[in-house]
């Protein structure tokens, strides 16, 4: 029954009639627009978790026809059976981690964009931070000899043995002052 | 003074490790499937005789060639492998990998009968021109069996065992060199045992 005919057969003379007959009208097109929209949005939906999961798996994933694109982006054909394959498993429910092992499973741990961590990959995983280790301690032991040599010049240095020195032939050359003052000054009384 | 040695032989390191680097064939992915057991599959031969399995040829040592007519370097090994079939004894079953190519067929009009008698006629085709080294071939059209066995680029040639283990892959067309170097002392290594 067509929202329109329904107004026309109220007959509207009051407000009351009017917003009754506007509820009416309101409640018939939203009951339209959700029943249509329910059909064409379902699959619609279904698909787009579909889609997308396969999007998430396939970043993770080497192209292995164009080694340094992923699976998600590469137009390659065996790319787009891969993909095919990957959408077949979501439909059948398989997680994430089964159909990445499906595919190291035939295609070895190559396919991974991050590999797993296993006694094989540790070197990948943790050399950059062992190396920063080595370095950090390297930079710590040279710092440390240098601030202990710095603290031996001061005690050893030529310099401050020429300060000794130069303090020692003052305190002669003030002996010898002295005494040539008391030799004179002896002279002069006798 | 024997300090300045240390960045020295590290640096001589690194080279020596970017040198193996750089002789190496990025392309060549090596496969997890050595010495695991061939994977298991029935498929339409290219003759039209009855279905082939690697359970057929248990027992035998053999090789499977995956091809196809579009492949440029199958053309280039093609005479090496006609050559080697007729020298040596063992089966070697072609896989017919993905004959038909999206191109081939971009509406998807075709029935898988019919796509399948295509793929017939083309590859008897190119057999009969260029001359069939193979045992018999069989007909991967949607490129499944091609991917439980790892394959990612045309040609690839595995070794079968007697158990049905695979022992060897090579990527890329076989040559004369490869086959005097590795195949047949493989072949003849696994024969023997």
């Amino acid at each position: 029954m067509s929202p329109l005919f329904l107004i026309q057969k109220l007959k509207i003379n009051g407000v009351q009639n009017f917003l009754w007959a506007s509820v009416l009208l309101l409640l018939a097109l939203g009951t339209c627009s959700t029943s249509s929209l329910a059909k064409e949005a379902e699959p619609l939906a279904s698909d787009e978790v579909v889609e997308a999961r396969l999007v998430h798996i396939a970043e993770e994933l080497r192209c292995l026809v164009c080694q340094n694109e992923s699976l998600s982006s590469s137009r390659a054909d065996l790319a787009e059976d891969l993909r095919a394959q990957v959408r077949e498993q979501i439909i059948k429910g398989k997680t994430d981690q089964e159909i990445k092992d499906y595919l190291v499973e035939r295609y070895g741990d190559f396919v991974l964009y991050r590999p797993a961590v296993k006694p094989m990959t540790w070197l990948l995983w943790f050399g950059p931070f062992a190396c920063l280790l080595i370095a950090l301690g390297v930079l710590l032991i040279a710092i440390k000899r240098r601030n202990e040599k710095i603290q031996v010049k001061e005690f050893t240095s030529d310099q401050s043995h020429d300060v000794g020195q130069w303090v020692h032939m003052q305190e002669q050359k003030a002996d010898q002052f002295i005494n040539a003052t008391e030799t004179h000054t002896k002279k002069l009384k006798d | 003074m024997k300090k300045f040695l240390i960045p020295l032989v590290l640096f001589g390191v690194l080279v020596l490790f970017l040198a193996v680097g750089l002789k190496r064939d990025p392309h060549e992915i090596p496969s997890p499937l050595i010495n695991k057991a061939a994977p298991d599959f029935s498929l339409q031969t290219l003759t039209g005789t009855a279905p082939f399995s690697p359970q057929d040829l248990k027992g035998k040592v053999w090789m499977l060639n995956v091809w196809a007519t579009w492949c440029v370097s199958c053309r280039e090994e093609h005479p090496v492998l006609v050559a080697f079939s007729k020298q040596i004894g063992v089966p070697i079953v072609g896989l017919s990998y993905k004959e038909i190519q999206p191109q081939d067929d971009p509406e998807k009009k075709l029935s898988t009968e019919a796509l399948l008698k295509l793929a017939r006629s083309r590859g008897s085709v190119w057999l009969e021109r260029h001359g069939n080294p193979y045992t018999l071939s069989v007909m991967d059209l949607d490129g499944r069996v091609g991917i439980d066995y790892g394959v990612y680029g045309v040609p690839e040639t595995y070794i079968i065992d007697k158990n049905g283990v695979i022992r060897y892959k090579q990527i890329g067309p076989v040559t004369p060199q490869t086959l005097s170097e590795t195949i047949i002392p493989i072949i003849k290594g696994l024969e023997n045992s």
